[in-house]
């Protein structure tokens, strides 16, 4: 299940090449997406997607009422409002943002309203930091979003569309998140395919309009008082559709592929076939993962790599398929799991899912830059045997567990 | 300065004037509501939708109306319907608003219709937790009809103080103990908060005057942008009287000047119900058990607020429209 497999070779759409940074390919994505209402706050490092879609609204390069609310309780409850009457919707935060949206997450799921939202990810307080991490992110695991993380500006530009697609989607009904990292990925420029027609991007991802919305020719109530006769079948529907979901997450990215020649699978590896050790990741540090995987194999050590990009759901059919041949799982994360298990959320589910014990190290913690030599030297420690599994190990902390 | 500052209304004759228009017979807040038997929250939805009519969208706020008219799978609303939190009802409605917008543009809904969007919530939803998203919803300026019901708790909660709370009353976390007498701070404005916002209408109205409640419902959907109307709400448990009292401690409490009618239209200031002769707020205070601890000169505090209160309305409208107290009244008259 690489990425190379799905893509075919002939590109169907015509594209153009620009360079951007990951938050404005994203807001350039939202714009082919046509949203008709954007609730927007700014934080950093998101706040050029906001601005940038204001551009776009007040120059009429898109037709969209944009709420500046006032916080981002308000964007997501604002939000909630549009799409429940019908409205394709956009907003975007990080860290302290989504952790002041955090009451209204699980509504949006619940109401089953395909709202798209992006993060830069980054850590949350304190000590106040602005800078990248996936604290703020992780903390959305339990709540019923479609979490998509992804690895540059061109998979965050193609993400968001993809994205649309899949949480309009009449078998799923539910919110998708789109993350990258903050500033690696936000405020970096890089070079990027997009479609010369816009309206191609509307022909692969119209709006549904398939969801239950507020209409007053069919009135009915969204958000009732669940008793626990009923919240849990309520609930349940969510769940499952959260589950099914993922064959409608592959389905659309292979349509992705198919389309506009680039898909991304839900995880992506990279000469993982016959590796002994493999470094599991997410978000831009994979290209210096991969790095370092074809540096151990010139040293012999039978290394691979795989990036985590859907997070939920969780792929752990496939992963299993991917990971259990290898002897050793070594679990890279870049949010700590407080007192948990594993000091790592991905870890903790990448063993839970493997059933046995996988290597774990925390890295990039409050955006602490790392080059591939020090993932180098944790890889070769694992690889030897110096690490064990089942433990704290640390990429880059003073006086960390090394 | 942008914001219109309140004062008097130029046209005032002396007498308020509803205009004439019928109510529907249509009910569009059914029967068989979980409301506590004296509620006056029904009161006010009832007689709120048959103004705002089927082609709206009603927002509400968690509290007491909620929890009581929208129980799955049964529901007391014949008109779409959405509850998302707490505090949020100004957001959510202001994303609603804006999608009719969008939406006419893009032709999903017929850019004649006039579909009202409507937030109700209590005072707690509004006052406190809620002010934030109040306060940038007006701001913003969106076409919405605040409804504020004021039972002045969080009553849901089961009675606790809310930044509405009167003075003296006791809740349970403001309760009358051996040294502090109940609720110590002052009921917030919040109909003056919001017109300090410059929005086209605000009112305060009360569910015992049908009639002045409904025609300032009228005038709210008529505005062009944000209305925000402050409803007296009486809550039997949470104030304590007896559940054939409910109206009657409505109409006490403009009898006696604690609560007085008004509108802001423009920054236009009008009281809609002249009290030539007010009533002592005792007489508002001793039908209920919230107030039953306080002493004589505890109350008298109470009359010389509310006095203080009267004047400084009577100053704004240039004429005494809210008249001295009258001894001779009695508190309660016999009703056949
Ligand atoms: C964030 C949050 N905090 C607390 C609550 C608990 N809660 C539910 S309703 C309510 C009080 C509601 O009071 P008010 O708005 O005055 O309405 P009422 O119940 O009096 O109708 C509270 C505290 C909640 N639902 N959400």
């Amino acid at each position: 299940m690489t990425a190379q497999a799905l893509v075919p070779r002939e590109k169907k759409i015509a594209q153009k090449r620009i360079a951007l940074t990951g938050n404005h390919a994203v807001a350039l994505a939202v714009k082919m997406c046509r949203p008709e209402v954007i609730a927007a706050y700014p934080i950093t490092p998101q706040t050029p997607v906001v601005e940038k879609l204001a551009e776009y609204v007040n120059n009429g390069e898109l037709d969209a009422e944009y709420i500046p609310v006032e916080s981002e309780h308000s964007a997501m409850s604002a939000s909630i409002g549009a799409s429940a009457m019908g409205a394709r919707t956009f907003t975007e935060t990080s860290s302290q943002g989504l952790m002041h949206m955090y009451e209204n997450l699980p509504i949006a799921v619940g109401l089953r309203l395909p709202i798209v939202m992006g993060v830069a990810a980054r850590t949350i307080s304190a000590p106040i930091n602005v800078w990248g991490d996936y604290s703020d992110v992780m903390t959305m695991r339990e709540l019923g979003w479609i979490i998509y993380i992804v690895q540059n500006a061109q998979e965050a530009f193609d993400t968001i569309i993809q994205a649309y697609r899949v949480a309009e989607d009449q078998r799923v009904h539910l919110p998708a998140v789109v993350a990258y990292d903050g500033f690696w990925t936000s405020h970096v420029l890089q070079p990027l395919d997009v479609p010369e027609d816009e309206e191609d991007v509307m022909r692969f991802a119209p709006i549904t309009r398939s969801w239950v919305k507020l209409d007053v020719d069919n009135p009915l109530q969204l958000g009732a008082v669940g008793t626990p006769e009923w919240y849990w079948e309520v609930r349940w529907q969510a769940a499952e559709a959260l589950r099914e979901s993922l064959k409608v997450v592959e389905e659309v990215d292979r349509e992705f592929g198919k389309w506009f020649g680039r898909s991304y699978g839900l995880f992506h590896t990279y000469r993982l076939e016959d590796a002994e050790l493999a470094i599991v990741t997410y978000g831009s540090i994979y290209g210096l993962v991969k790095k370092v995987v074809d540096r151990l194999r010139e040293e012999g050590v039978k290394a691979g790599a795989l990036r985590l990009r859907v997070i939920r759901p969780w792929p752990g059919h496939q992963l299993r398929k991917a990971l259990d041949r290898v002897d050793k799982v070594f679990v890279i994360d870049r949010a700590i799991n407080h007192g948990g298990p594993l000091i790592g959320p991905m870890a903790t589910e990448v063993a839970a899912t493997l059933q046995r014990p996988v290597y774990n190290a925390l890295a990039t913690i409050g955006m602490r830059a790392i080059d591939s030599d020090m993932i180098y030297e944790a890889a070769l420690k694992v690889a030897k045997g110096l690490w064990a599994p089942n433990q704290t190990y640390t990429i880059g902390l003073r006086g960390g567990y090394e | 300065m942008v914001k219109t500052a309140v004062k008097a209304a130029e046209e005032y004759e002396g007498q308020y004037e509803y205009a004439t228009f019928e109510l529907p017979n249509e009910e569009l807040f059914l029967p068989g509501h979980g409301l506590c038997a004296g509620c006056t929250i029904g009161v006010i939805a009832r007689h709120m939708l048959k103004v705002f009519g089927p082609d709206t969208v009603v927002v509400n706020a968690t509290g007491c109306a909620e929890v009581s008219t929208v129980v799955y799978p049964r529901t007391n609303w014949a008109v779409p319907w959405i509850h998302v939190a707490f505090g949020n009802g100004g957001s959510v409605a202001s994303g609603i608003e804006a999608a009719i917008k969008a939406l006419k543009r893009r032709g999903v809904i017929d850019p004649s219709r006039k579909i009202n969007v409507v937030v109700f919530a209590g005072d707690g939803g509004t006052a406190d937790i809620g002010f934030q998203a109040l306060s940038g919803m007006l701001e913003r300026g969106h076409r919405v009809i605040y409804v504020m019901y004021d039972n002045e708790g969080y009553m849901n909660t089961g009675i606790q103080r809310s930044g509405t709370t009167p003075f003296g009353a006791s809740a349970t976390t403001s309760p009358a103990g051996k040294v502090v007498p109940g609720n110590t701070r002052h009921k917030k404005p919040m109909a003056a908060i919001a017109a300090a916002h410059g929005i086209p209408y605000v009112a305060t109205a009360n569910p015992a005057y049908v009639h002045d409640m409904v025609y300032k419902f009228k005038k709210a959907i008529e505005v062009d942008g944000p209305s925000f109307i402050h409803v007296l709400q009486s809550c039997t448990p949470g104030w304590r009287f007896e559940p054939k009292y409910a109206i009657r401690v409505l109409e006490l409490a403009t009898e006696t000047g604690y609560w007085v009618n008004y509108e802001i239209e423009n920054g236009e200031f009008r009281v809609t119900l002249p009290v030539p002769r007010r009533k002592h707020v005792k007489c508002f205070l001793q039908l209920q058990g919230r107030f039953r601890h306080l002493k004589p000169d505890e109350i008298e505090y109470i009359q010389k607020v509310i006095d203080r209160d009267v004047e400084e309305i009577n100053r704004i409208m240039g004429r005494e429209v809210i008249g001295p107290v009258d001894p001779s009244l009695p508190c309660l008259t016999e009703r056949k």
